[in-house]
């Protein structure tokens, strides 16, 4: 390396190190000490002591802890879907050439900007049992409503139907990718009677891959981790805490009974639960991503 | 080229400096501009009573030239006290909750106050004895109280008269609350296609058992508020520990008290009782609480619950009384005592400083200024003549009665109490939504909460001894 390359070199690295100071003070040693801390009873207050694989082999007989994840994967399976299908949906119609088209595109868009504890307490009062205007809705069809947030059968249900409320933002990463397909393929298929089903099955969806699958490893991450509104809708999980969202009970070992340790060990669990089902989803999406450029 | 290289690297420099020089700045104490040491208090409170408490502290800064206490109201206090004190950052006062008194001392997080109460001539005796117990945890002392509350039963007087029962006579017994409960609940039944609203004691026994209404009033519901249903085997007689290290759930008191609780979803319906607790809104502190709004005639709540019917509902007609029990000749006067509590976090700049405030508050003139701000009774075992006189509120002295009761209950003061407390309420969830017996639901939480409270026992059993050294060994 000659004295200029190394001039270069020296100036390149001053120019990124605030943000490699950064990401090492505040990503890669908090990650390094929270899997130092999985290993060790670690309260916080006291110093944390070395106590080996003691917190996962624990893990293993929590029953909470396999709840809590049962619960995630439940919400994960439902809301995931759920949510793509329906941003799906919206951006195809708002693709569409119809009459105050850049309304509804902001319309169906802000919700994802309303910071979600008031999401959280916009629901409660939506799911109320009693005075809840779903089952106000449900009571002019004839239907009794459940008690969504009291009911142990409810309580997961009520959380996936709440997560549509977040689909904005993948709503605008497929309106994005649709805009992005090119007319003619459309007129083709015109010319060739295909049905407008037809058309968004064999056309939008496969051209739209990427964005899809860029939402569902999104979805993933984003569902594992759902924290805000279990824990401000469903203090504690709910009845038989059957919505205990593992996201919370990370939170309530951490900082409610001071069981850092323990928590740190649940985070990592996590962080390879997503690792996990980020790669199944890449596996499994790998034939069906079409990608204009390959 | 390189002169800028090193202007910036002077520059990140002199940066990490002052940065370093500001954290020692930090450990610095702090004075005022007339001189005079300013202690930090962290106080939970907000309101008015924030407001009572900061009326002791003018007084305390008023009598003073070498002290300023400075005072601030900090929301989730318990989180961010373990944040500072583990930062090394803490204020010099903490205004907690009894509750955390235990754990936060088994883990350091504390100064055990015994060497500054002998030198203050502080001795228990000079407090109720409910209340002492409470700031006291493996022998030492680690706190003084703020302002103490028990709770019992509040009933609504014209409710009573409504439904024909005498508005001066409350419940003694659980049996009693129960008769009593029937005659007090009002629902809306179908009969013929029209919508009839009657007592549920005029209800025929086929409606009874189909449970096909809605519920309108009720005379009392266990899970409103809820703030002690963990606790509710002291009703029952129920220890839910053995004082060593064996938690006792499953005791024959506690699985009654489960069965006690479980009985209301049997009797009235688990969907007509969750929607009418949906009805609440779950805003204890507005006008729409049900027992504020008449829409329960009977609440166990503390000695505070006067503050919010005088803001909110003064008109009610209410009185106040122990908490039923089942056998009220056996255990009378049975309540919960808890307490709000003033700690020195360890690693505090001016320690000194901080017990000579928590000192002042706990003088009987100034503890009485406060109490009556925050209109709860004093944690004093003696108090002026005048007191309960002055007292706005106008069943104080029932309060200090049951305070003063041999048969006052506790929070178990265990490191893993509210972990406890959080499966018992998970037990009695579970058996309410019938979900599971009481027997099987509180077997369930006992071992789940023996399981954590024996790790935290074997770290005892390894740190225990050099602890107490360390504590008994501490120089104030």
């Amino acid at each position: 390396m000659t004295r200029n390359e190394r001039r270069q070199l020296a100036k390149g690295m001053l120019f990124i190190s605030p943000w490699v100071v950064g990401f090492a003070l505040f990503g890669v040693y908090p990650i390094c000490m929270a899997v130092y801390y999985s290993f060790c009873d670690y309260d916080v207050l006291r110093s944390a002591v070395w106590i080996g694989s003691e917190n996962y082999t624990d893990m293993v007989s929590d029953d909470v802890f396999w709840k809590a994840l049962y619960n995630t994967l439940v919400y994960a399976l439902f809301s995931v879907p759920l949510g793509l299908m329906l941003a799906l949906v919206i951006a195809v119609l708002l693709n569409r050439p119809i009459l105050g088209r850049s309304f509804f595109r902001t319309f169906f868009y802000i919700p994802s900007i309303v910071p979600l504890v008031a999401v959280a307490m916009v629901w409660l009062w939506l799911f109320n049992g009693d005075l809840g205007l779903v089952n106000f809705g449900l009571s002019l069809i004839g239907i009794g409503g459940p008690q969504w947030l009291a009911d142990a059968a409810w309580t997961k249900p009520t959380l996936i139907l709440s997560s549509v409320w977040q689909v904005g933002g993948a709503m605008v990463l497929f309106l994005a990718g649709l805009q992005d397909v090119p007319k003619s393929l459309y007129e083709s298929a015109d010319l060739d009677g295909a049905s407008p089903f037809g058309q968004f099955w064999h056309i939008s969806v496969p051209m739209v891959s990427p964005v899809i699958y860029f939402n569902l490893v999104m979805g993933i991450i984003g569902s594992i981790q759902e924290f805000v509104k279990p824990f401000v809708m469903l203090p504690g999980g709910g009845e038989n805490r059957s919505a205990l969202l593992f996201a919370v009970y990370i939170y309530e070992n951490a900082f409610l009974y001071g069981n850092m340790g323990y928590a740190c060990a649940m985070a990592i669990v996590l962080f390879f639960i997503i690792a996990f089902l980020t790669w199944l989803a890449t596996r499994a999406m790998n034939r069906h991503v079409y990608y204009a450029g390959d | 080229m390189f002169s800028i290289f090193r202007s910036t690297l002077r520059l990140g420099v002199a940066f990490c400096l002052v940065l370093g020089l500001s954290a020692c700045r930090e450990a610095e104490r702090e004075y005022t501009d007339d001189g005079r040491l300013i202690v930090s208090y962290w106080e939970h409170w907000q309101g008015f009573e924030k407001e009572a408490m900061q009326a002791v502290v003018d007084d305390f800064n008023a009598s003073q030239d070498r002290i300023f206490v400075k005072m601030l109201a900090v929301s989730q206090i318990e989180q961010k006290f373990v944040l500072a004190t583990a930062g090394g950052v803490p204020p010099d006062i903490a205004g907690l909750w009894a509750r955390h008194v235990a754990p936060f001392a088994e883990k350091g997080a504390l100064i055990p106050l015994g060497p500054y109460l002998a030198e203050a001539g502080i001795t228990g005796d000079q407090y109720i004895p409910a209340i002492w117990d409470l700031v006291n945890y493996r022998g030492l002392t680690w706190a003084l109280p703020s302002t103490p509350a028990s709770i019992g039963l509040h009933w609504n007087k014209r409710m009573f008269r409504e439904a024909g029962l005498d508005p001066e006579r409350p419940p003694r017994s659980l049996a009693e609350l129960e008769a009593m409960n029937e005659v007090l609940t009002v629902v809306d039944v179908r009969r013929d296609g029209q919508t009839q609203r009657v007592r549920y004691t005029e209800l025929t026994d086929a409606e009874k058992a189909d449970k096909d209404f809605d519920i309108v009033t009720m005379g009392f519901t266990p899970n409103e508020p809820g703030w002690w249903t963990g606790m509710n085997g002291y009703w029952f007689g129920a220890e839910l520990w053995d004082g060593e290290r064996q938690l006792t759930a499953t005791t024959p008191e506690n699985i009654a008290a489960v069965a006690w609780y479980a009985g209301y979803p049997e009797k009235y319906g688990v969907d007509n009782l969750k929607k009418f607790g949906a009805s609440f809104g779950g805003n204890f502190a507005s006008p729409q609480n049900p027992f504020l709004d008449e829409r329960i005639a009977m609440v166990l709540q503390g000695v505070w619950m006067y503050n919010f019917i005088d803001q909110f509902s003064p008109q009610l007609e209410w009185s106040a009384t122990a908490f039923p029990v089942d056998d009220p000749e056996a255990r009378p006067n049975t309540t919960i005592v808890d307490c709000d509590v003033l700690v020195i976090p360890r690693g505090a700049k001016n320690p000194d400083e901080a017990f000579e405030f928590i000192r002042f508050v706990n003088q009987q003139k100034n503890m009485e200024k406060l109490c009556l701000g925050q209109r709860k009774f004093s944690p004093l075992r003696e108090y002026s003549d005048d007191f309960v006189q002055r007292h706005p509120h106008p069943y104080i002295e029932l309060f200090i009665d049951l305070a003063n009761s041999p048969n006052a209950r506790l929070m178990p003061k265990l490191p893993v109490g509210e972990e406890y407390i959080a499966e018992l309420l998970n037990a009695y969830s579970l058996a309410f939504g019938g979900l599971s017996t009481p027997e099987d639901a509180l077997a369930y939480a006992g071992q789940r909460a023996q399981w954590k409270f024996d790790r935290v026992n074997r770290r005892w059993d390894q740190t225990g001894e050099m602890r107490m050294r360390e504590w008994r060994g501490v120089d104030p």
